[in-house]
């Protein structure tokens, strides 16, 4: 016999939450919304709710406690502004690939369409950018609702899922019975078939190489492929690029570890990708920052392209073999053929321009002899701190680039950073529910004195949780990357890029955050020991040379092999 | 790459907020729909869309990958127009007058094998099912005494291949 209950819409949307295994959401509260966090306030014991001072922040801590976690972020918001605050977040989530799920109160039902106090069509506004969305309108649809969105967040390649509820269904009683999880969709093929013979064609391409080369992206982390990558390039001896979303799915030191492909990646994998003469490319998707100028792309190379996604494949890059289906999966069953090799010479080409690169630009931002401090000196000394352990969050900017180039890693998932969209605000959130979803690691957020004024107020939820997020802001008093272009492509015409910022660290004091300020190379790192070492959440200020720019670069529209050491 | 028209067929679930999801899939991409029409499939509770676009082959197939991608999507084909049974509907409505003003009218009415849909005192209404281009020159045929309404349909297509939906369906379900 079922034991059937009769609760209302409100409180099934809260045990289905629990039923899914969700121990932390992250939101704020409104009209539309209130009988949900009523029922939160019920079920505190076993769901945690983490205020936040922003909607938006609560989207972008519920992709960082994903991207740490492995496992779905939550958000919730009001009606109306509440949900449109979340938008940037989704749309963020949506090009990361990142699994969230995000539940909005609307008006009662009666009153949809009647430009209602806090209406807004959320359904058409998230459209575009959730991987699902469904307006509830009745209490008994909730539980099938919230289980599809769990199912289609996180399987396949992941996204944001959107569920709008109106008032009246969550105030509304329903039968409820114990939760069934949803495990599939009749009209969703989360994953594709693989067919063995494209893993055979790809194997025998790549066995005949001469001069391959493999580009990683998310889609190992996402398929928790890292063991799997590894051995693939280990047998296959192939010199491996990441992409910005691939980096820590391979130890950064690892032996055929060449470093970062795109606009500002490392010099070798970037002119070299103009001459492999096969290119695996594994779950990533030949973003423009990636490739540069597509016409003048790879044409010298066959290319293999592994994707769980069919519509990745030929979008950017016209590939001779897919192998379609799960990276686990797919690398999996690839290692049998591939043969065991080196590339001893081919590696050393890559070594060659590594070494270009030390002299004409890592050099001076590792040890530098001019008076500012660097970036990358920073990150130097966060990986030193840390070990390369540390859970690197980044914002969007100079500093992101700096952060991706610079930070060191040994673990997966240990890069958390805005992508596709490239969200400034992003990274103090994010590190919130970083932090959250690997409350035993260090997370360091990497932010611009710009980007930080955007999410700042979420310092007050990092007050009110305790979350120990250590918070580098490297201020260099300019929106640096726009500037860094507009000295490069507009005669420097420095519009509105100049930032006159308050005084971070008695900001950080109103916060009751351990704070400090370093403006000498002599005193940076026993200020991030310090940080590091602390039990709590820390600040730390940084300031930066002003106009440093971040090299080498693929301008706009240029071929990767054309890429600029300065 | 040469544009061509192109006829796609979207097999999906009937859900509210799929149009929505599949004109944005055009709009974010700058593609003129030329012509959409919705109803129910064969199958129940599957709805079948029928666009009709202007692009390359290129261009096109990487939106039935766009288009596959939508979770409530089920299947989407592209056919070009050799590959397809098609038809539109028309409608012209004129004041009852013009028919004993200008013989013309019956005419072209006749020649064409329209349907007379209704007539009355004030006007009369006549429909004709076609291929675009007939349409169009039924238009011109008429536009010198005076359309008082002209509406047209979108297309409605029927590929000549299988196209396999309950196969898929089972297939997924399994």
């Amino acid at each position: 016999m079922k034991n059937t209950e009769r609760i209302i819409g409100a409180e099934a949307v809260v045990r289905c939450l629990i039923a899914e295994g969700v121990d932390v959401a992250y939101g704020y509260p409104g009209g539309a919304i209130m009988p949900i966090y009523d029922e939160l306030y019920k079920y505190q014991d076993q769901l945690h709710h983490v205020l936040t001072r922003h909607e938006q922040g609560a989207a972008h801590a519920a992709q960082g406690y994903a991207r740490t976690s492995g496992r779905v972020g939550v958000a919730l918001a009001t009606s109306g502004p509440g949900a449109t605050n979340l938008i940037t977040g989704i749309a963020d989530a949506q090009i990361d690939s990142t699994p969230v799920v995000c539940i909005t109160g609307q008006v009662a039902s009666h009153l949809l369409g009647t430009d209602a106090f806090q209406e807004t069509d959320v359904i058409s506004i998230s459209s575009p950018i959730t991987k699902w969305n469904c307006q509830v309108t009745k209490a008994e649809d909730i539980p099938a609702a919230i289980a599809k969105a769990f199912y289609i967040a996180k399987s396949g390649r992941p996204g944001p899922v959107l569920i709008d509820i109106t008032k009246d269904a969550q105030q509304g009683e329903l039968d409820y019975n114990s939760y069934e999880k949803c495990s599939q969709v009749r009209s969703y093929k989360p994953i594709p078939e693989t067919d063995i013979e494209k893993v055979k064609q790809a194997a025998e391409i790549i066995n005949g190489a001469k001069k391959p080369m493999i580009i990683f992206g998310q889609g190992v982390i996402l398929g928790s492929a890292e063991a799997e990558l590894k051995a693939f390039i280990e047998k296959s001896g192939i010199p491996s690029a990441w992409t910005v979303l691939g980096l820590s799915a391979l130890a950064t030191n690892h032996p055929l570890n060449v470093g970062m492909v795109g606009m500002h990646g490392n010099y070798g994998p970037n002119k070299l990708t103009n001459e492999c003469d096969v290119l695996i490319a594994i779950g990533m998707r030949f973003d423009d920052r990636v490739t540069g100028k597509l016409d003048v792309y790879a044409k010298q190379a066959k290319v293999i392209h592994f994707d769980i996604d069919p519509a990745e494949i030929d979008k950017n890059v016209k590939s001779d073999v897919a192998v379609l289906g799960d990276a686990k999966d797919t690398l999996g069953k690839i290692l049998e053929y591939v043969d065991q090799k080196e590339y001893t010479s081919w590696l050393n080409e890559f070594r060659a321009f590594d070494q270009i690169e030390f002299e004409k630009v890592i050099d001076g931002q590792l040890n530098p002899t001019k008076e500012g401090l660097t970036m990358g000196e920073v990150l130097q000394g966060i990986n030193k701190a840390t070990k390369d352990n540390a859970v690197i969050v980044s914002d969007v900017g100079q500093h992101q680039m700096m952060a991706v180039r610079y930070a060191n890693f040994t673990n997966t998932r240990s890069n958390v950073t805005s992508g596709g969209l490239g969200t400034m605000g992003f990274a103090l959130p994010a590190a919130i529910g970083a932090k959250m979803g690997a409350p035993s690691r260090d997370v360091v957020a990497i932010i611009g004195d710009g980007g930080f004024q955007m999410t700042c107020q979420e310092l007050g939820t990092i007050l009110q949780t305790g979350t120990a997020v250590k918070i580098v802001v490297l201020n260099n008093e300019f929106l640096g990357m726009v500037r860094q272009w507009q000295q490069l492509f507009f005669d420097r015409r420095y519009a509105s890029t100049e930032m006159i910022n308050p005084d971070f660290i008695k900001l950080a004091e109103a916060y009751s955050i351990p704070a400090k300020k370093v403006t000498q190379r002599e005193n940076l790192q026993a200020a991030i020991d310090e940080m590091i070492a602390s039990e709590s959440s820390y600040f730390l200020e940084v300031m930066v040379e002003k106009e440093d720019n971040v090299f080498p670069m693929v301008p706009t529209g240029a071929s990767v092999s054309d890429v600029r050491l300065s | 790459m040469e544009k061509k028209s192109y006829t796609i067929s979207v097999y999906s679930e009937n859900n509210l907020g799929l149009l929505n999801r599949i004109s944005t899939i055009f709009v974010k991409r700058h593609i003129n729909i030329e012509s959409l029409t919705v109803s129910h499939s064969e199958i129940e509770n599957v709805s079948r869309f029928i666009l009709v676009v202007n692009m390359t082959e290129d261009a096109v197939k990487k939106i039935i990958g766009q288009l596959e991608k939508q979770v409530e999507v089920i299947q989407a084909y592209y056919h070009t127009e050799d590959e397809i049974i098609f038809t539109e509907t028309a409608m012209f409505k004129f004041k009852s007058d013009l028919l004993f003003e200008n013989p013309q009218i019956q005419n072209i009415i006749k020649e064409h094998s329209m349907n007379i849909v209704t007539v009355n005192r004030t006007f009369f209404v006549v429909e004709k099912a076609g291929r675009r281009h007939e349409i169009d020159a039924i238009y011109e045929s008429f536009k010198p005494f005076g359309i008082a309404q002209f509406v047209r349909s979108g297309r409605v297509a029927i590929s000549k291949e299988a196209m396999n939906i309950r196969k898929i369906l089972g297939e997924i379900v399994q």
